[in-house]
């Protein structure tokens, strides 16, 4: 697996699936998308790397343990739950808020968005677990 | 179209439980997705295939002009799925290490734990 | 409060959560665990002080009322569930500050443990189909990595058969949910059950509760489906088995209960009966089993299956005694269970291994543990005045009054063969001279050997006190199986009552 062409590929591609993975995820409120497919899409560039490179080099450029990406995830996923028992509703009710942007329109920022963030990483960071980890023996 | 949609139910079933049934281990990891595979899809024909539009409204609107699909098996399809790709990704590391340790991929071997 | 019915998710699942990012510091990670456990338990206890009356806790997720969004309800029964729940997972985090090898921790046990609680939490307090296989999935996954840690050979053999056959039962669970939404048009389980008894489509009905049947009986271990149980529970360390066999089969005999007394209970005659066939032969094989083996995490295990047919054998029966007895059992045998096999694990901490050959001359070294085991064991048996004696006498006397000699035959042969097993492990084990003098592997001092004890002690004066203050236990269960015998109760509060 360590062709020139896939190498170079791969480095090319590597960016861009990454933006992608962003642009997936907020997309997914109203279309098509999200948390899920967009962690997806994130864990297999790292996993593309890994196969182009090595493990240990995909390890190397994440920077972090998958299992605390995975974690952190989590935690992100259940805080999201938390903001609508301020206001007295159930567990887990949408709340938004509306950003005021200097241009003058606003902008809406909801918790099933930081739930969908969360997914992004539990997604992202156990694929990576597994794929690390099947790749590392 | 749902006899179209059964036979091929019926073909991921007997598909999924003959290979699960093999003494190959990788056989019995494609026999189980071939049986969620089934579960998926018999989910999705028995929600009814109904409607051509999505269940969304469109602005202002108080009913739907033509009936939409029905979204709730779609949802839970792809929870199942979310599942399943989780559980056969855990599933292959297992066998993985399985194969590393006892040394062979044929169930029929794995007696250890027989008596 | 609005937060009350999910907290016996949220809980473990923060919990897990801090354990994971704290990845590297184990000395927190056992403190975090034993913190969530007794946080699990207290919250255990604040839902029952409010269920107690009869009422059911009912909470509709993201404010989506039921039918359409996912109800989380707790019952009675549901809210005993967890509350014994919270009693095994203070004792096997107490358990396994002492017995518990440094590279499972370090590869994450405790995280493990508490989404595994947080699957089985789930379990019992979602009033949602599909929703309940969703943390079936959960739980699962959490128990395949906790069986399979350590990677030993038996371990990972005894995973193969675990995995393949649970992803199986899954696999039904998923196509049985598919007709049934196919057929009512909701998975919501008070709406369901609210269709069903409409009930046009009896064939149909049938047909999808011995799917579940089938699926829910791979989970719990029944006859003929347990055969992934005695392969692959003796092979993890005492304080995994100690929580599979308390909580992981009892997921699965709920899930029957549930089903099989809201949903499915509008043709008895035929499906309650094949459950009572099912009941009989899986205390039976169970029990044979068990005399065959000779090593007590077998014997143990073994038994979780005869264990599992006593319990079935109430919901078989089908009348409010019989649930009461199968209530009051379903208490009895976690605590029982779950400590013999600490006991077990604490035999195997001092000796080395679990061999009865081997083993000899316990009572004589250790008598404080040859006690706690004697309690539990008999209490297993059913010998009076401990608790397994009335929950077996209340499930017999069920039987009587439903003159299903069979099963009262079945369920007395079964008891004494119990007993037979029991005095087998304490005949070899702890009475007669050890065939060879064993060391004691881990000699600890006094007051640290009593803590390692603890949990032990404190399941043996729950068994105890099961027994002599048997009334409220009785009151208690007689009024949850009043709720279960009338869904009525449970459909109202899902789709009637007020947020």
């Amino acid at each position: 697996m360590t062709s020139i062409i896939f190498r170079t590929a791969t480095r090319y591609m590597f960016p861009p699936m990454l933006v992608f993975s962003a642009y997936v995820l907020l997309r997914g409120h109203h279309y098509p998308g999200g948390g899920f497919v967009g962690g997806l899409f994130a864990g297999s560039a790292f996993s593309l790397y890994a196969l182009a490179f090595s493990v240990a080099e995909a390890r190397h450029i994440l920077r972090m343990d998958p299992r605390d990406v995975t974690a952190a995830g989590l935690a992100v996923a259940l805080l999201s739950g938390l903001p609508p028992l301020f206001s007295r509703h159930a567990f887990l009710t949408g709340t938004w808020w509306a950003l005021p942007l200097p241009s003058g329109a606003t902008l809406d920022i909801g918790t099933p968005l930081i739930f969908d963030i969360g997914v992004y990483f539990v997604v992202f960071g156990v694929l990576l677990t597994f794929v690390f980890s099947l790749g590392e023996e | 179209m749902e006899v179209v949609l059964a036979i091929v139910i019926g073909a991921l079933y007997g598909g999924g439980l003959y290979l699960m049934m093999r003494r190959n281990l990788i056989q019995l990891i494609i026999g189980l997705g071939l049986l969620s595979h089934g579960a998926n899809l018999l989910i999705f024909t028995a929600g009814g295939l109904r409607g051509d539009v999505a269940p969304i409204l469109a602005e202002g609107a108080t009913k739907f002009a033509v009936t939409p699909a029905d979204p709730l098996p779609q949802a839970l399809i792809l929870t199942a799925i979310v599942i399943s790709f989780a559980v056969t990704a855990f599933a292959l590391v297992l066998f993985l290490r399985t194969y590393q340790t006892v040394g062979t991929d044929d169930v029929d071997e794995m007696k250890e734990t027989d008596t | 409060m609005t937060l009350l019915p999910a907290l016996p998710i949220v809980v473990p699942l923060a919990g897990a959560v801090l354990c994971m990012l704290l990845r590297k510091n184990i000395a927190a990670q056992k403190a975090i665990a034993l913190a969530t456990s007794f946080l699990i338990l207290l919250v255990s206890l604040v839902i029952m002080a409010q269920t107690k009356d009869g009422t059911i806790a009912v909470m509709h997720v993201g404010g989506w009322r039921a039918p359409l969004g996912i109800t989380l309800a707790i019952d009675m029964l549901s809210s005993v569930m967890l509350l014994l729940v919270g009693l095994l997972a203070v004792g096997v985090s107490v358990y396994t500050l002492f017995d518990l090898d440094a590279p499972r921790t370090r590869f994450g046990f405790y995280p493990l443990m508490l989404i595994l609680l947080m699957g089985v939490n789930g379990a019992f307090v979602t009033g949602d189909l599909f929703n309940l296989y969703v943390w079936f999935e959960v739980l699962l996954i959490a128990s395949f990595i906790l069986l399979a840690l350590g990677g030993e050979k038996p371990q990972l053999e005894g995973s193969i058969k675990y995995v393949a056959l649970n992803l199986l039962s899954s696999a039904l669970v998923l196509a049985g949910i598919g007709v049934l939404y196919g057929m009512a048009g909701t998975l919501n389980m008070a709406e369901l059950a609210h269709v069903v008894q409409q009930g046009e489509r009896g064939g149909l009905v049938t047909m999808v509760a011995v799917m579940f049947m089938m699926a829910f009986g791979i989970k719990c271990g029944m006859f003929p489906l347990y055969f992934w149980l005695p392969a692959s529970y003796p092979t993890p360390p005492a304080a995994v088995t100690a929580l599979f066999s308390g909580l992981l089969t009892k997921v699965g005999v709920y899930s029957l209960i549930r089903v099989f007394t809201l949903v499915f209970s509008t043709d008895p005659e035929f499906l309650h009966a094949l459950i009572l066939w099912g009941a009989g032969l899986t205390m039976v094989s169970g029990v044979l089993a068990a005399a065959a083996q000779y090593e007590i995490r077998k014997i143990l295990a073994v038994h979780i299956v005869s264990q599992i047919g006593y319990i079935v054998m109430g919901l078989g029966l089908f009348t409010q005694l019989a649930l009461t007895g199968t209530i009051v059992y379903l208490i009895h045998v976690i605590i029982v269970k779950t400590n013999l096999f600490l006991v077990a694990g604490a035999i195997k901490r001092i000796k080395g291994t679990y061999e009865l050959r081997a083993l000899g001359g316990l009572y004589k070294e250790k008598p404080g543990l040859s006690i706690l085991f004697i309690i539990s064991a008999m209490s297993l048996a059913g010998v009076p005045p401990l608790s397994g004696f009335f929950a077996k006498l209340t499930l017999i006397i069920a039987g009587l009054r439903m003159e299903s000699w069979a099963i009262v035959a079945t369920a007395l042969g079964v008891s004494l063969l119990t007993l037979y097993s029991m005095t087998k492990i304490w005949a070899y084990a702890f009475w007669k001279p050890a065939p060879e003098p064993l060391p004691d592997l881990d000699p600890m001092p006094r007051a640290k050997w009593l803590a390692f004890l603890s949990p032990m002690i404190a399941f043996t004066v729950i068994t105890i006190a099961l027994g002599v203050c048997a009334g409220p236990v009785f009151d208690y269960a007689d009024a949850a199986a009043g709720q279960l015998m009338d869904p009525e109760i449970y459909i109202g509060a899902v789709l009637g009552g007020a947020d």
